[in-house]
């Protein structure tokens, strides 16, 4: 049999996002993988050139409309490196509050999407009307669901009342009861397991020489978790990153199903342990040198590189998404794998297309 | 899938989890972000809001003493709203209607630079 070239995307119905594998299939499988991108590039470093530093926040979270929330604090936090500004303390547990809502209501959406990839439909649904309650909580205590805004160089702009963390701590419980619903669905249902148990397999080896971010190398039994940098005030959350050995797709569900309640027990630790006090102080001066952060988003590692020359504008911007490292991952992944295969197996990196081009 | 069976008979007797939107409409969260109003009888001027604005939606032109508000380009941050100093602009909760065309407001403040 010849070999035929089989294009995955730009549009596919498992992938809303354009990502392009071109698939060498032999028969029904696949032998080599050809990842292309590049389909949605927008230019957002670019503009972080012509935008003044503060305004650029809103432009910078607007590259992911998931981690939104992640992208505006990690580049507040550099800018705040090169300010050589400190923000109040409280304003660092409220960042650390919103990002693990962020990731929390992140997994949830990739849980039901892997379901909705198998054909699970009333799995999917289930674990979106539970997402919708942390998207409400978002929107309560920022203002707004998606786009959250919540952080500007110096701190944050909205503050969390005790009314509210009350609410917080119901939903939370709601939360952890809904999930606590179908993971048992989740980890023995047999249509599920067929899909995902032994495929697309990833090395532990194979996951440090790709470099692997976030739950794929931690599926892969790599420890590796930007929170252990101890940024913003995860120096006062103790958490033990979630590893799995098997290295397939079910073990990077099951990454991020644990990592749902290590999130909910992050955003208790954070509302316990916040200090009261002020939320924002004012930036004075100039972006000037150069700088980079590595924050841990739903997806894995985002690296940002700064340099400022003094001006109201940053010189260069560079943004790397979690996305755009895990991506290679899959050359090693898909080959050997069964045509039927390769959705399911190109959704269990989590890819975002839309952070990755920027 | 059987296991699932529970959830789905309760999901199947009990309300649906969603709204039947432009019918029934969800009460906004207190503080959140929805449409920006302009008080033309406060706004002096002084531009801090074209300034800020990271779209560029808010337009001066000081000669011909006017304001332009395009709600479509607006991407409902609220900068101007913090930092407007004589909080000639307000918001309201409920967000901007959507619409067929795309229409810019324009307002003509009472107050100028010069006569304040």
């Amino acid at each position: 049999m010849a070999k035929v070239v089989i294009p995955f995307g730009p549009q596919h119905p498992v992938l809303p996002e354009p990502i392009q594998l071109k698939l060498v299939c032999e028969d029904e499988k696949v032998l080599e993988v050809v990842p292309n991108i590049g389909y949605v590039h927008r230019g957002i470093e670019k503009g972080a050139e012509i935008k003044d530093f503060q305004q650029t926040v809103h432009m910078i979270e607007r590259i992911c409309g998931i981690c939104s929330f992640i992208h505006g604090m990690t580049y507040c936090q550099g800018i705040e490196d090169l300010l050589g500004l400190k923000i109040p303390r409280r304003a660092e547990f409220l960042r650390v509050t919103w990002a693990e809502m962020s990731r929390l209501h992140s997994h949830l959406l990739w849980i039901g999407l892997l379901a909705d990839a198998v054909g699970f439909e009333s799995l999917f649904m289930q674990c979106w009307k539970i997402r919708e309650i942390v998207l409400d909580l978002l929107e309560m205590t920022t203002g707004h669901r998606v786009i959250q805004s919540a952080s500007v160089v110096g701190g944050v702009r909205r503050d969390i009342d005790p009314n509210q963390v009350a609410q917080i701590r119901a939903a939370l419980d709601q939360i952890k009861k809904g999930i606590d619903e179908i993971l048992p669905v989740l980890l023995n249902d047999y249509t599920l397991k067929a899909r995902t148990v032994g495929k697309g397999v990833l090395t532990q080896q194979q996951a440090i020489s790709l470099g692997a971010v976030g739950p794929t190398a931690r599926g892969s039994n790599v420890r590796q978790d930007m929170r252990l940098l101890k940024y913003a005030a995860y120096d006062a959350i103790d958490f033990e990153p979630i590893l799995e050995t098997a290295g397939d797709s079910y073990a990077r569900a099951l990454v991020r199903t644990k990592e749902t309640y290590q999130s909910i027990n992050m955003i208790l630790k954070a509302l316990e342990l916040m200090p009261a006090g002020p939320i924002q102080v004012h930036p004075e001066g100039w972006p000037q040198g150069e700088t980079t952060q590595r924050v841990e988003q739903p997806r894995g590692e985002v690296f940002y590189y700064f340099k400022g020359n003094g001006t109201r504008y940053l010189e260069r911007l560079k943004i790397r998404t979690p996305t755009f490292a895990n991506i290679p991952t899959l050359l090693v992944m898909i080959p050997g794998c069964t045509l039927a295969d390769v959705p399911v197996i190109t959704l269990s990196i989590d890819p975002c297309i839309s952070c990755t081009e920027r | 899938m059987a296991q699932m069976l529970p959830t789905v008979l309760k999901n199947l007797f009990s309300k649906p989890a969603t709204r039947k939107y432009p019918f029934e409409k969800r009460a906004a969260f207190k503080g959140s972000r929805g449409q920006i109003k302009f008080d033309q009888t406060k706004c002096d001027h002084c531009g801090d809001c074209q300034r800020l604005c990271p779209s560029g939606a808010i337009e001066i032109d000081e000669a011909n003493n006017k304001l332009t508000y395009d709600p479509f380009r607006c991407i409902y941050c609220w900068v101007c709203v913090e930092h407007c100093l004589q909080k000639a602009i307000s918001a309201e909760e409920q967000y901007h209607a959507p619409a067929y065309t795309k229409t810019k407001e324009t307002h003509t403040p009472a107050k100028t630079k010069n006569n304040v």
